[in-house]
């Protein structure tokens, strides 16, 4: 798993609550069976003025000029600010691929969908919560040219970089250990292989149903 | 203390707890579908790992696969993405078995959650997970069951076991009789409507109460999938005499001795009377009708007697401006009259009402009548093959095509539209699906969320109706 510790990034805005994960990737670009390739159609229906297919030529395609994040002032952006229920529906990991491979690193919203929230942490991608109050006030310093936070897992705050502003945030001790270290969860499960086994025969013995 | 269905089902699932509280929980059923799983199983062989358990595993190929020109086989995808998705699938269950593969053109495929309780593998007490959000429709067993990611389908294949943080408990109660030509759909979209989209997040929603407890499998099928609409990953149902009825039989459902002991192990899993939950929500059957959505997220819900909602009239800045962005994408007008909006297609399936009885309500409604003229498609995509020839055999295909209804092999279809069917732009759909979310079924296609019911009375009348005035 990619590791995440500090970040001082460029951020951008996204306006509007409920952004579910089709909007994020749109399903025809869920047919591909790699890992990679979603970068450019992240967002696709809102970023460019023509209909996305896989294999287009992105490069030559209509940008939409009203769509934040075709903004030049943004490009470049690794942080990423959303409303309430960010990455809510499916449960398509394509969405966190495809936010990394546009570029951003931490998302920071006043709430996710549950599914999305727990993808993220497994693709690098850190979903920051903060209070709606606090999102408010970060969509309006946003409005400033150039504006960055400085996003610090260990100590879990939220910080503008000459420290002017900080916001602390919560995360689940076990998850910000594995992206600070980018363990592999796999091989930390595999750990208890011999209780899973246990389990296992247990269950089997008491309901062997379930094993049929 | 008296525990939840939630809290049993955690229990009896838990295999180690970290110091933080975090858990090891082991799974009893995998579901397997061809679009969230290949870079699940690519990573598992780059890792050089095997599944632990292949007999825990169901695999179809559902949300790329066409609805008609069966007859062409594997050619019949035409897309040759969608078909390398669909061949992946079929290899990679080649290579590292499964309990049951129902492959493209099987005549027990179907969409992964219509199959799933069709042949008995999903049971009461178990913990079924899936790459797919909806994964939360096998709760109307008593299971516990919800959509994973992909890492955590390759963590599942590779340990049986998901890191898993203990959710809340929420109850969500109806109590009292529907009304005529009142749904489970109708309720699901009425508990979203009021309890919002994000309203169920981080917990596990049990659906109780007398009309909850009068739906049939069918019907609680139906509430339990849209609970991820809820925001909620999990929604339930405890088990009761419908549920064990629905199983006796079934092909994957213990028989003989077993069948007995496996009753009085399901029994336990209901809540406690004296179980607490975190949170509580109330609804009246009665004042439940028939609804329809007019945006673009499932809570942008209102009954079909009513009218397209006033963003003028919401305080809330964020939300007025989400619901002016709606109305632009949707092409509606604040206070239009339901009854008043026009539609262009006419979509009757996916895993949230495409079983036999949702089938069943809409023939009763069209049959007899035909299409509106001014109506361009109206299609019934059955959840499954076997719901197919249950429908063939009642004679149903016959009312739908002579209707004017396309009749097509089973399938996600246009639901969410990765397959050759859609919506144009600008093309307004009524949908017995789950998602109306910008784009869903086409790019710039416009849903509206309604019951299979009244999906029909639309197709007839060309407009919505009050399924409820319809005779
Ligand atoms: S029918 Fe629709 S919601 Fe259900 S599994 Fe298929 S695509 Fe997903």
């Amino acid at each position: 798993m990619e590791k995440f510790t500090v970040l001082n990034g460029l951020v951008a805005p996204l306006d509007r609550a409920n952004v579910d994960t089709d909007a994020i990737i749109p399903k025809q670009f869920l047919k591909s069976i790699k890992r990679t390739g979603y970068g450019e159609n992240c967002f696709d229906a809102w970023r460019y003025l023509d209909v996305g297919e896989p294999g287009m030529d992105n490069a030559k395609r209509p940008l939409n000029p009203d769509f934040a994040l075709n903004q030049p002032r943004y490009r470049g952006a690794e942080i990423l600010l959303a409303r309430k229920n960010f990455g809510c529906g499916s449960s398509r990991e394509h969405a966190p691929w495809a936010l990394r491979q546009y570029g951003f690193k931490c998302v920071i919203a006043p709430s996710y969908g549950d599914i999305f929230y727990n993808n993220s942490f497994k693709n690098g991608l850190l979903p920051v919560v903060l209070t709606e109050s606090q999102v408010d006030q970060l969509f309006y310093d946003c409005a400033l040219p150039g504006f960055r936070l400085v996003v610090d897992l260990d100590r879990q705050t939220v910080a503008t970089p000459e420290g002017a502003t900080s916001y602390r945030f919560e995360v689940d001790p076990s998850r910000r250990h594995s992206l600070l270290n980018g363990l592999d969860e796999i091989g930390l499960t595999l750990r208890h292989a011999d209780r899973i086994r246990e389990f296992e025969a247990r269950r089997k013995a008491q309901l062997p149903w379930l094993f049929r | 203390m008296g525990r939840t269905l939630y809290d049993k089902l955690w229990d009896s699932h838990v295999v180690h707890v970290e110091d933080d509280g975090t858990a090891l929980l082991y799974i009893d059923r995998h579901l397997v579908h061809e679009v969230t799983s290949p870079q699940a199983y690519e990573g598992l062989k780059l890792a050089g790992r095997k599944p632990w358990r292949a007999d825990s595993i169901v695999a179809t190929a559902d949300h790329n696969t066409p609805t008609t020109g069966w007859e062409r086989g594997l050619a019949g995808i035409e897309d040759p993405i969608a078909r390398l998705q669909v061949e992946t699938l079929t290899s990679n269950i080649s290579e590292h078995g499964a309990k049951a593969y129902f492959p493209f053109l099987d005549r027990r495929q179907g969409i992964v959650h219509v199959i799933g309780p069709e042949q008995g593998a999903t049971l009461p007490g178990m913990t079924v997970v899936c790459g797919d959000s909806h994964t939360s429709t096998h709760g109307a067993f008593g299971c516990l069951a919800h959509g994973i990611g992909t890492s955590e389908v390759e963590h599942v294949l590779a340990t049986q076991c998901l890191v898993q943080r203990k959710m809340k408990n929420l109850r969500i109660t109806v109590e009292g009789a529907l009304g005529r030509g009142v749904s489970a759909k109708d309720v699901a979209l009425a508990v979203i409507g009021r309890i919002g989209t994000a309203g169920g997040t981080g917990c596990a929603v049990e659906f109780a109460g007398s009309a909850v407890r009068s739906l049939t499998m069918e019907g609680r099928m139906t509430l339990c999938n849209m609970a991820i609409e809820a925001g909620a990953r999990a929604g339930m149902v405890g088990v009761d005499d419908t549920t064990i009825q629905y199983l006796k039989g079934r092909p994957f459902s213990p028989a003989g001795s077993e069948w007995d002991q496996a009753v009085a192990t399901w029994r336990m899993f209901q809540s406690d009377a004296d179980a607490k939950f975190d949170a509580e929500v109330r609804l009246d059957a009665r004042e439940i009708a028939p609804q329809v959505t007019w945006g673009t997220s499932p809570e942008m819900v209102v009954s079909v007697a009513t009218a397209v909602p006033d963003p003028d009239r919401e305080k809330d800045p964020v939300r007025r401006e989400g619901m002016e962005r709606a109305l632009a994408y949707m092409g509606l007008k604040p206070k239009t009259p339901i009854q008043e909006i026009r539609i262009d297609k006419v979509f009757i399936g996916s895993c949230t009402n495409s079983r036999i009885e949702d089938l069943r309500a809409a023939a009763a409604v069209v049959k007899g009548r035909r299409i509106a003229s001014s109506v361009k498609l109206a299609m019934v995509v059955p959840g499954s093959g076997l719901v197919k020839a249950q429908a063939e055999k009642e004679g149903l295909d016959k009312v739908f095509r002579d209707s004017g209804f396309e009749w097509r092999e089973p399938g996600c279809s246009m639901c969410l539209a990765m397959n050759a069917d859609r919506l144009e732009p600008g093309e307004r759909c009524a949908s017995t699906s789950n998602r109306n979310f910008e784009g869903r079924q086409g790019a710039g296609g416009r849903t509206h969320l309604v019951s299979p019911a009244m999906a029909a009375a639309a197709a007839i009348a060309g407009h919505f109706v009050d399924v409820r005035d319809v005779r």
